[in-house]
């Protein structure tokens, strides 16, 4: 990353000036490194390492509320013993895994076509850029909101469009068969702009020298994607793909609204049986185990997508 | 001939994927101007109303500006924390030659922490919130929010502060420059539009945000979007309300878009791999 300052390999810069590295720092410069760093550590430690804390001794317990006060019963490792046998956190996993993974893939394939496309576009970029950004900055809530009115069997602007073509309107929502492809779709509006634009900075910053090469030697199109673009561009897709597919895997919001879950366990999500479990059923201990161990699996999922990362960057 | 061909098959493209990106969000804005029998019927033409939106917000049965308010207090709030303590501590982190692994394992960790579902965080926080009784106030969203766009602002404001060139800090330190007014003359400016961007950010993904909000908070003190979750789990049949309350939810959103757009590329293109 950062030069050393003494790479020049200068012997009177490493003799005389350069600061050695392993000296006790001073009073007066340790005072600004600490006040400067306290804060952000403090809030992280606060409130992101004791809850946590808090959560996983949460999980051992069996918690029951009375005016206030939580009154926590041990039960060792109950919680998480029955939790392969929750058919619900089942659904919810394997709901989840399909969500990500072709909510994700679509983004890609529809993101990376349009980037193609547009990387050459000089004109109006301003404004597709604040057009396809608009979607990011909507609340998921909202877009839950929106395509549930959208989706609507009796008026819903897909139905309308639907019937236009000359086919029957369906209840996507409603319907066992198609309500988990819906959420799949809104899912894929709402990302593949932005899919789109970090791909489309990728594209831009590839050099240009080996296009240039290619043109001279007359190669078509094609040939142009599959020998030159594509293999430029893979370390950026693969690691787009891999960190779009942990953040996936956290969708909430939408199918809030959409469709809860139903109909039956069609849409159900892992962040949505957590929910239930913890908040609605009011089983904190029991919801503590879940969420100690979907947050193991989504860091397992971020230790892949580092190690991704890390092969496709070789140093 | 082939060029230009080629180019209005590009602009189709782009003209194609804005319109799709665009049609939802549209059609939701005029679906909250219509009256119910004129959204059920399908019309094309109609003659907009106000109905909707002076139901939505002044009506005795809707809370929806108290909503307003509170997600004001809790991003405006919540942008504040997370920003002061971003900045100082990428500026620390970068430049006040921290050990190596102090970087690394505070910066991975928040890599970790970005990575947890939200409803997994809310369930953590509810528990503490609840025994210290911070449930159902501000401060306890507040914290949470901060916290939550903490790792984000640490990224982008580190790629800001490293982008000062060293040589301004040192040349300051020689004239001796105090760490405080090396932050407030050097780096600030310099920093400022970078700042901006994630300030943008930070604000609208607390405005945004649901899961935490919706777990942490009671009739008082709900934001926004729990505010439209409730709307539409209790009205299901009022559609044109819950089009004018969505409406009026992306409003902040736009007028951010339109006044900093060129600071949100920069930083969502910029935050998002890193």
């Amino acid at each position: 990353m950062k030069a050393a300052p003494v790479a020049e390999g200068s012997l009177v810069a490493a003799g005389v000036s350069a600061t050695p590295r392993r000296r006790a720092p001073r009073l007066d410069e340790l005072l600004p490194r600490w006040a400067t760093f306290a804060p952000a550590l403090l809030l992280m430690l606060g409130l992101g390492v004791l809850p946590l804390v808090n959560l996983l001794y949460t999980s051992f317990h069996t918690v029951s509320w009375s005016g206030g006060h939580a009154t926590f019963t041990p039960v060792g490792f109950a919680h998480y013993a029955s939790l392969p046998f929750d058919t619900l956190l089942r659904a919810g996993l394997g709901n989840t895994v399909i969500f990500a993974v072709f909510a994700v893939a679509g983004q890609m394939v529809l993101g990376f076509a349009l980037a193609l496309m547009c990387s050459r576009v000089t004109r109006g970029r301003m404004f597709y850029r604040a057009l396809f950004i608009l979607p990011i900055l909507v609340p998921g809530i909202v877009i839950g909101a929106i395509w549930k009115l959208m989706l609507n069997f009796d008026f819903g602007l897909i139905n309308q469009l639907v019937e236009l073509l000359g086919f029957e309107g369906r209840n996507w929502l409603g319907d066992k068969e198609t309500a988990l492809a819906s959420v799949i779709v809104v899912d894929i509006w709402h990302w593949t702009p932005f899919c789109f634009l970090l791909l489309l900075a990728g594209l831009e910053s590839l050099p240009q020298d080996p296009y240039e090469a290619a043109k001279i030697d007359g190669a078509s199109w094609w040939q142009e994607l599959r020998y030159i673009t594509l293999p430029l561009m893979a370390p950026a897709i693969l690691v787009t793909f891999a960190f779009r597919l942990v953040i996936a895997f956290k969708v909430f919001d939408e199918v809030y609204l959409l469709t809860a879950g139903g109909p039956g366990t069609a849409t159900e999500v892992v962040s949505f049986t957590l929910y239930q479990r913890f908040f609605t059923e009011d089983r904190a201990g029991y919801g503590a185990a879940m969420a100690i161990t979907i947050m193991f699996i989504c860091a397992l999922l971020l230790v892949m997508a580092l190690s991704v990362r890390r092969r496709s960057e070789p140093a | 001939m082939k060029r230009l061909s080629h180019r209005l098959g590009l602009y189709a493209a782009l003209a194609a994927m804005g319109f799709v990106v665009l049609v939802p969000i549209v059609w939701v804005v005029t679906a909250g101007f219509r009256t119910q029998i004129s959204l059920l019927t399908g019309e094309l033409l109609f003659t907009p109303v106000l109905a909707n939106f002076t139901e939505v917000l002044f009506s005795k049965t809707s809370d929806f500006l108290v909503n307003y308010r509170n997600s004001l207090i809790v991003g405006l709030a919540s942008t504040l924390l997370c920003l002061t303590a971003a900045t100082l501590a990428a500026w620390s982190l970068h430049r006040l030659r921290w050990p190596g692994w102090v970087l690394h394992v505070f910066l991975g960790w928040a890599l970790v922490f970005h990575m947890m579902p939200p409803v997994a965080l809310a369930s953590a926080w509810y528990v503490m919130a609840r025994e210290v009784g911070l449930d159902n106030s501000f401060a306890g969203l507040i914290l949470a929010h901060a916290v939550l766009n903490l790792p984000m602002a640490l990224w982008l404001m580190g790629v800001f502060v490293r982008e000062v060139p060293i040589e301004l800090e040192e040349a300051a330190r020689i004239d001796g420059a105090s760490t405080l007014v090396l932050l407030r003359r050097i780096i600030l400016p310099m920093i400022a539009p970078g700042l901006a961007a994630t300030a943008i950010l930070t604000f609208v993904f607390s405005w945004n945000e649901f899961a935490v909000a919706l777990t942490l908070t009671m009739k008082q003190t709900a934001t926004v979007p729990v505010a439209i979750a409730k709307f539409a789990q209790d009205y299901e049949i009022r559609y044109t309300q819950m089009a004018a309350a969505a409406a009026l939810s992306i409003l902040p959103a736009l007028v951010l878009l339109l006044i900093g757009q060129r600071f949100i590329v920069r930083g969502l293109t910029q935050g998002a791999i890193k």
